[in-house]
């Protein structure tokens, strides 16, 4: 099936040249002043906690406002509903609220808004999705009727980062009356956008909010309408955006949008995502890759690997290749010190055979997505001697097989949930998590010294020492971020950033 | 007659409750359910609290038990992916997909006649050939190539119609085409079978002695008996048309039940693949049936066998 629809998409696409001679410019998105959006995925729910969908952070953060936001330009906090904010102790942040803010369905912002929210929102019966998200909140207090103390269960430096983005404040007095059923038939938030109809799996239309708060931080928008398709297909998808019935599409893969390229009408955007890319190697105890064990093999591994050649040539515009298991802007992750592994295949195979490997060596590898990405990798392990067998899974039932001991490699990647923050990233792979099978307690307790001081240089230096040591030891294959490419009319302003939301409320006509 | 229709219906129960435990069971035995509604970076307490509120804790045959008993009191459940009620939610997509089976069975029936019809007349001939050529391309053909095919004819070089939704009557024609012409073959073929059998029978003769024109002839006296094993077939590819819309609705994102079942196949959201599931195949037994009666009704030699 995937040969045939890959041949059909070659036609497509050199149909989309020759169509594009004939075609008149896209004027409809304009011309209407409505951004016509499709994604490949519909939400669960549109509240923002009964999700865990990309597509649902970007309607969350169109149409609901969090307490902090924070500028993706600079990665500086600025108040949205709080103006302000004081750390009182190791587990106390007090904000002050904004005042005259409404919500979509004219009630009034204060807070009881967020006291409420925090408060439903933490209690592990009320059943958000993630509960990482919110499972640091001990409890909101009101202390007036702008001024709310906030205490976190343990110490938690991340807060601020969390505020700052899938914890978003909903009206108290409706929330109380509807219930997240009902948050999701009809959204109420405070965003830029409201949603004026939604038919769950199908479609959700957004349009201006014209009385947003003039303080905002989120400018205030100028496209009229967003109206969000979800269309599973890709090639529809390609087809759609080909014959303007769509102005914006993301996630497109690279050879694809390549092609999309030669279409006048269109504009290619690409650039780098929070999302990493790494090879786990499976050295625990009771392995079924015991080479995995011997550090050599596993810098082999590293060796054997042309990162900038697969950036260059694969995986894209936007991509960048890392040293350490975190993503460079978060905070605390950086790979000075950290020791790098430069394409050798030459040393590689020097390690392998004094690792008493010199006739090669066969694993495993597992991978759930970027198959292309993922042949490579089997391509570069095979010329230095590694023959691998490629288990291509779901993405559960991979994570099933690391967290049982059965993996030996696995081609992961990692988003973060777009937290800014290395406490979202390093420690799920080593701080002794279900899918940690490295184990190495001194890693585990640099990180949660990181994890849990308040002290920003505290963190830095505990997470600096833990990232090295996962370098030095070669606990993982530290490959690239992943970009993210962007396809939309050609008169459309935009900016692509780092974590995977685009901001209509700051795009505008050409 | 009655007995029959009775003991016919019994049988479509019995179908329909094995099939629901079939894909029960098979659903079920293609992985863990919470995983796939945790999503990426659940923690082990997010599985828990999964598994625990949607009771899948408990053994196997509990819960299918348990869904029986539900069902059969009218309980369809709630959506572990859309968290709304199943049968709102199959309700909204059902008239969809029902317009386009029957929009696909017209379309399939449209060329199918006068092609099946035109390649028995004139049998053997470079007509039959070509019509023989047209049921080979759309049987060997997947329909969600062609779907692409007409996509790109139609929407991006032509940009006559629109790629997809369900928004207005434009929106079905292309999914019309490409799952009716998946199905105009078979009735093609038999038309063309039953036309040769029956223009060769001793009324036709006696038909054209009489000196009635050629056109009576075919389709006031032979297309009439040629197409009754065509109603037959009708109710039973309808029921293939309703249950088999799922790739061409995905690839049209047309807001039906074929595209539930692609979404909720994806999530896991067995609720409602049951559901699905249960309600197509008793459309399909109550299709066949239909078909049986139909035949009985319009031939009366089977009615009296």
């Amino acid at each position: 099936m995937s040969f045939t629809r890959k041949a059909a998409l070659f036609s497509l696409a050199s149909t989309a040249l020759l169509s594009s001679i004939f075609a008149a410019p896209a004027l409809a998105g304009k011309a209407d002043n409505t951004v016509r959006f499709a994604y490949d995925q519909a939400p669960e729910s549109v509240d923002p906690f009964f999700n865990n969908v990309r597509i649902g952070v970007i309607i969350g953060q169109h149409v609901w406002d969090t307490l902090v936001y924070r500028d993706p330009n600079t990665s500086e906090y600025k108040g949205q509903l709080a103006t302000a904010w004081r750390q009182i102790d190791d587990r106390t942040i007090e904000f002050d609220l904004r005042q005259g803010v409404k919500f979509h369905n004219g009630e009034e912002f204060d807070a009881d808004d967020v006291v409420y929210t925090l408060n439903f929102v933490s209690k592990p019966e009320n059943k958000v999705v993630t509960q990482n998200n919110v499972s640091w909140i001990e409890k909101a207090e009101k202390l007036d009727k702008y001024k709310v103390r906030l205490t976190t269960k343990q110490v938690f430096p991340a807060a601020i980062e969390y505020l700052a983005g899938p914890v978003v404040i909903h009206p108290n007095e409706y929330y109380e009356k509807v219930g997240p059923k009902g948050q999701n038939d009809k959204p109420v938030g405070s965003g830029p956008y409201k949603v004026t109809n939604y038919v769950p799996g199908k479609s959700i239309t957004l349009e201006k909010n014209a009385d947003y708060f003039k303080d905002s931080p989120k400018p205030q928008p100028k496209i009229g309408k967003i109206e969000i398709r979800f269309i599973p297909d890709r090639q529809t998808q390609m087809a759609e955006v080909i014959s303007n019935g769509i102005d914006f599409i993301m996630h497109v893969p690279k050879d694809q949008a390549d092609q999309l390229q030669a279409v006048p009408t269109l504009q290619v955007v690409s650039g780098e995502t929070m999302r990493i890319v790494f090879m786990q190697m499976n050295m625990l105890e009771g392995t079924p890759a015991p080479a995995l064990k011997d550090e050599r093999v596993r810098k082999a591994i590293i060796h054997a690997i042309d990162r900038e050649g697969m950036v260059k040539s694969i995986v894209g515009a936007g991509s960048r290749v890392i040293n350490t298991i975190c993503f460079p802007s978060q905070f605390g992750c950086t790979d000075e010190g950290a020791t790098r592994y430069p394409y050798d295949p030459a040393k590689a195979k020097q390690l392998l055979a004094e690792a008493g490997f010199a006739n090669g060596l066969q694993l495993d590898i597992l991978a759930y997505r970027e198959r292309n990405q993922t042949e490579a990798l089997i391509g570069y392990l095979q010329a230095v001697g590694i023959k691998t067998n490629l288990r291509f899974l779901q993405y559960a039932a991979m994570r099933e097989q690391v967290a049982s001991n059965k993996a030996m490699l696995t081609h992961q990647t990692w988003g973060s949930f777009s937290v800014n923050d290395v406490s979202a990233a390093t420690p799920n792979y080593f701080a002794f998590r279900s899918e940690d099978i490295t184990r190495d307690p001194q890693v585990r307790d640099l990180l949660g010294k990181g994890d849990n001081s308040v002290d920003p240089e505290v963190r830095k230096e505990a997470y600096k020492a833990a990232l090295k040591i996962i370098a030095d030891k070669a606990y993982a294959v530290p490959l690239y971020s992943l970009p993210v490419y962007y396809v939309a009319t050609s008169d459309l302003n935009f900016k692509a950033y780092p974590d995977e939301m685009p901001r209509f409320w700051e795009m505008t006509w050409k | 007659m009655i007995g029959y229709i009775l003991k016919r219906l019994g049988l479509a129960l019995l179908v329909a409750l094995a099939v629901s435990a079939i894909t029960f069971f098979l659903l079920r035995l293609s992985g863990d359910v919470a995983l796939a509604i945790a999503g990426e970076g659940a923690q082990k307490e997010d599985l828990d609290l999964i598994r625990k509120t949607y009771g899948l804790d408990r053994p196997l045959v509990v819960q299918y038990v348990d869904w029986l008993w539900q069902t059969l009191q009218g309980n369809f459940g709630t959506s572990l992916y859309f968290k709304t009620d199943v049968s709102r939610l199959v309700l909204d997509k059902l008239p969809t997909t029902i317009i386009l089976g029957f929009t696909a069975l017209g379309f399939a029936l449209l060329i199918s006649i006068p092609l099946g019809v035109l390649a028995a007349v004139y049998a053997n001939s470079w007509i039959d050939r070509l019509a023989l050529a047209i049921a080979v391309v759309g049987q060997a053909l997947p329909n969600f190539f062609f779907a692409l095919i007409l996509v790109m004819v139609f929407s991006i070089t032509l940009r006559w119609l629109p790629v997809s939704g369900s928004g207005t009557w434009l929106h079905f024609i292309m999914p019309t085409i490409a799952l009716g012409y998946y199905v105009a073959p078979a009735f093609m073929r038999l038309i063309r079978a039953g036309m040769i059998e029956v223009l060769s029978a001793d009324y036709i003769r006696t038909a054209r002695a009489k000196g009635l024109p050629t056109h009576k002839v075919i389709f006031k006296h032979a297309l009439r008996n040629a197409v009754v094993p065509v109603v037959a077939l009708t109710a039973v590819q309808l029921g293939f048309l309703l249950g088999g819309s799922v790739v061409i609705e995905t690839i049209f994102a047309l807001d039906g039940l074929g595209y539930l079942a692609y979404q909720s196949i994806t999530y896991k959201d067995f609720p409602v693949m049951q559901i699905i599931v249960l309600l197509l195949s008793i459309l399909y037994v109550l299709l066949t049936l239909a078909s049986d009666i139909a035949n009985a009704w319009l031939d009366p030699r089977i009615r009296v066998a």
